[in-house]
């Protein structure tokens, strides 16, 4: 226990240390995050002017499809489990995660489960090329025979996230500090302990349907085929009973993170704690009841249209519980605005930007018009780009000094901020236009009049993804030395990880510390 | 080093690294063998995942031998292991979901019923029926249709109930055997855990009598329309995890008979095996109500 980290590679390999582990979920994250993004910078690429240009409509459809999956997969995903890693033992008082070596797997997966959904590309007949919702029967009677190790990939990895999930329901349950009641837990915390049941309940869901379409491809069932009496509409309620938890799992732990920004930055306690918890239970409860939102326009009776509708609409109330207290916590505060607040504010106005276009999507009718255009693009980008990504940048600024012990650079930060604020409004806010005009998703070609926003959305998009470099530098130079970080770092910030030196040392917490 | 205080982190391990390698060439050689390509992968990480599995409960075990497990961490081996379960039991949820979204929407529609009822000029001449004896091809295309129907079903009041009943009998033995275990009577332990092992492996004998006489003589099989793809895949899976809570059970005995392990009061090992077997027993009943039962 008193040991150091090994010398070597073999530190990294047979780890059971949870910063180590936190660490490389990160930088895998990272490095999926920039292979994700230069997919999308090939479809923005290609989407510049009209007509074909760059690739053919085949490869256009592996991008997009590929994208999704590794950003959602691969980039935000495990990003929220290396910062639950990190922070989760440091936040309680506990001296490691509850299941040190199933930690460990649960990281080792997801390189080699990538490896093998990249290496699809180059496949015969390519990559998956059918979304990354994978709709039947374009994903098993008319999908590239790659599609099979797109199917066990998807499963290794839905074994890495259930892992992780027991892991820290075992954590957050069991290792607490004496003293540390659930009420008394950092929101990131609970925003976490809920995410987890989210994963626990619809991960293996995942893993249901990927199975049904393996059958149906190989094996002769007809899960998804109306001439055995199956049908493909199953397919959409199997993937969004999963898909519709899987968007709130990517974004309750956002909750978290600038539920711990915020106040620190406002220098003054989290307005309404309590509410806060049980506005993002109710979020979680309400994503299990929602699902058929996604499939409006697939043929549902009409009841069950109503019934899905007014069902999504009660998400904006626990929502708007949120946002309303990260405004009133910084009502009246003593503001500062170093990275990780102007990321978090940021967080706020933008993600509320995409709840209102979520809303909007919500009204049944109103949804036929705006499906499957670039306005559900605009509306899932604006709550993932600015919400999922934005509270992980924000989050790795804020506590950066406290894994390195340096401050990063505050002008760099700044700069990063802004470039990357500008970039993703430039790019996603034009997409709300040509969507509402029509402009459908998931096509390399489009009609004449949408050219001038598809302009600007991909200038704006080639922005974002060169700024996202000043991030990668930045925070190589802060592990590499810089101005030392003090162990509170923040004025006044609340919480235990605070109360331990910077950098944190390789164990911490070995004795629990006192909770009052 | 470890006291009531102190929670065990274990060194640094090799294990999970391994485990990896073998769970991924699993999952790269079944997807090559399923493609056409050879089986070789597929068996050689089976391997490799079984030695990995028999050094880490090893560990475990020796670990918990050597008294570094403290309370509160024994604690979190049964928060892992129910929560374990618990993503099984949403696993069987969303193939007991697609039986009854068949049941309930796609077929009534299929045969012509409600606002949707209109896809039934797809398939003309198509009745809704449960179980499902025509398929939409065949009613539609007569001779030529590809995905028939089977030509009988099993019938629940024979091998199916005589298997609710050994299932229901293990969870009793099994049950049983933790308490005599409690008590540290070893000998009677043993003797109804291995009751409960042969029941396990009585159930997977008649499953296999019974898919035997489907393929065979009913026509039943995978590929007969979404009878056979609903039948088999809840029933296949079941199978598959009776087969595994067997063999989990089987160690357990192993682990009592040759090498003594389990006391009165600490024996999580066996409590989580059986807790396994508890879940598939559900499972079961389950199966029996709503696919036999209900579905004949």
């Amino acid at each position: 226990m008193a040991h150091g980290p090994q010398p070597g590679l073999s530190r990294w390999l047979y780890t059971t240390n949870h910063k180590d582990i936190g660490t490389m979920y990160l930088w895998f994250s990272f490095a999926m995050f920039l292979l994700g993004g230069c997919m999308a910078l090939v479809i923005r690429a290609e989407l510049f002017e009209p007509g074909l240009q760059i690739v053919q409509p085949e490869f256009f459809n592996q991008m997009t499809t590929m994208h999704g999956l590794i950003m959602v997969f691969g980039a935000v995903m495990p990003a929220f489990v290396g910062l639950a890693n990190w922070m989760i033992p440091m936040m309680i008082g506990a001296p490691d995660m509850a299941l040190p070596r199933m930690n460990n797997w649960s990281f080792w997966i997801l390189p080699f489960a990538f490896a093998m959904l990249v290496s699809t590309l180059f496949m015969d007949g390519g990559a998956p090329n059918f979304g990354w919702t994978f709709y039947a029967p374009l994903s098993t009677e008319y999908a590239p025979p790659s599609v099979t190790f797109f199917i066990f990939a998807i499963h290794i990895m839905g074994a890495s996230s259930i892992m992780g999930a027991i892991n820290i329901i075992a954590t957050i349950l069991n290792m607490r500090a004496p003293g540390m009641t659930l009420m008394k837990m950092p929101l990131f915390v609970w925003t976490w302990l809920i995410t987890a049941y989210l994963l626990i309940a619809v991960m293996p869901v995942l893993a249901g349907v990927v199975t049904m379409m393996l059958m149906d491809i190989h094996f002769g069932t007809s899960f998804f085929s109306a001439a055995g009496g199956g049908d493909p509409v199953l397919f959409q309620h199997v993937f969004w009973f999963f898909g519709h938890p899987e968007v709130y799992i990517m974004i309750l732990p956002a909750f978290g993170i600038v539920s711990a920004i915020i106040p620190t930055f406002a220098r003054k306690p989290l307005f309404g704690y309590s509410s806060m918890v049980y506005a993002t239970a109710s979020i979680a409860f309400l994503s299990f009841i929602v699902w058929a939102h996604h499939m409006f326009t697939v043929g549902m009776p009409i009841a069950g249209e109503l019934f899905f509708m007014y069902a999504t609409m009660l998400i904006a109330v626990p929502t708007g519980v949120k946002v309303f207290n990260w405004v009133t916590t910084m009502f009246r505060g003593s503001m500062t605005f170093e990275t990780p607040m102007l990321f978090a504010v940021a967080f706020v106005i933008l993600f509320t930007i995409g709840g209102f276009s979520g809303l909007m999507l919500s009204i049944a009718p109103a949804d036929f018009q705006y499906h499957d255009t670039y306005f559900v693009v605009a509306h899932f980008h604006y709550v993932l780009v600015p919400g999922a990504i934005f509270s992980i940048t924000a989050a790795v600024y804020y506590w950066l000094p406290k894994w390195t012990g340096n401050m990063y650079n505050e002008t760099m930060g700044k700069v990063h901020f802004w470039l990357s604020f500008i970039g993703l409004n430039v790019t996603f806010f034009p997409m709300h236009f040509v969507g509402l005009a029509g402009m459908p998703r998931r096509i390399p070609d489009y009609a004449l009049q949408f050219a001038d926003f598809n302009q600007i959305a991909s200038v704006g998009a080639f922005l974002f993804g060169a700024s996202q470099l000043v991030f990668l530098f930045n925070v190589i130079r802060t592990i590499q030395g810089g101005k030392k970080a003090t162990d509170e770092v923040w004025e006044n910030p609340e919480g235990l990880e605070w109360t331990v030196a910077s950098p944190a040392p390789y164990h911490t917490f070995s004795t629990p510390p006192a909770v009052r | 080093m470890a006291t009531e205080s102190s929670y065990y982190v274990p060194e640094q391990s090799r294990l999970p690294i391994f485990a990896t390698i073998g769970l991924f060439m699993i999952a790269f050689g079944a997807a090559n063998w399923i493609n056409g390509g050879s089986a070789y992968i597929f068996f050689a990480g089976s391997l490799a995942m079984a030695a990995v599995l028999w050094f880490w409960f090893s560990a475990v075990i020796r670990e918990n031998m050597a008294g570094l497990n403290s309370d509160q961490l024994k604690r979190s081996y049964v928060w892992g292991m129910g929560w374990f379960i618990f993503s099984e039991v949403m696993f069987f949820a969303a193939f007991f979901g697609a039986l009854y979204y068949i049941r309930t929407f796609a077929l009534p529609w299929l045969g012509g019923e409600g606002d949707r009822g209109t896809s039934n000029m797809l398939w003309e001449g198509f009745e809704n029926n449960w179980p499902l004896m025509v398929t939409p091809d065949a009613a539609a295309h007569g001779d030529a249709a590809k995905i028939v129907g089977p030509k009988d079903i099993i019938d629940p009041w024979h091998l199916p109930l005589l298997n609710t009943i050994i299932l229901l009998a293990s969870s009793f033995t099994v049950h049983v055997a933790h308490v005599y275990l409690k008590k540290n009577k070893r000998k009677a332990f043993n003797i109804w855990l291995t009751a409960t092992v042969a029941l396990g492996f009585t159930f997977l004998y008649f499953q296999a009598v019974e898919y035997y006489e489907a393929y065979v003589h009913l026509g039943l099989t995978l590929e007969s329309g979404i009878y056979g793809t609903t039948f088999f895949m809840l029933t296949g899976f079941h199978g598959a995890h009776v087969t595994l809570g067997t063999i989990m059970l089987l160690i357990m005995l192993l682990r009592s008979v040759i090498a003594q392990h389990f006391k009165p009061d600490d024996h999580f090992g066996f409590e989580a095996a059986s807790w396994y077997w508890h879940f598939v027993d559900v499972v079961w009943v389950a199966l029996f109500i709503f696919v036999y039962v209900l579905g004949g």
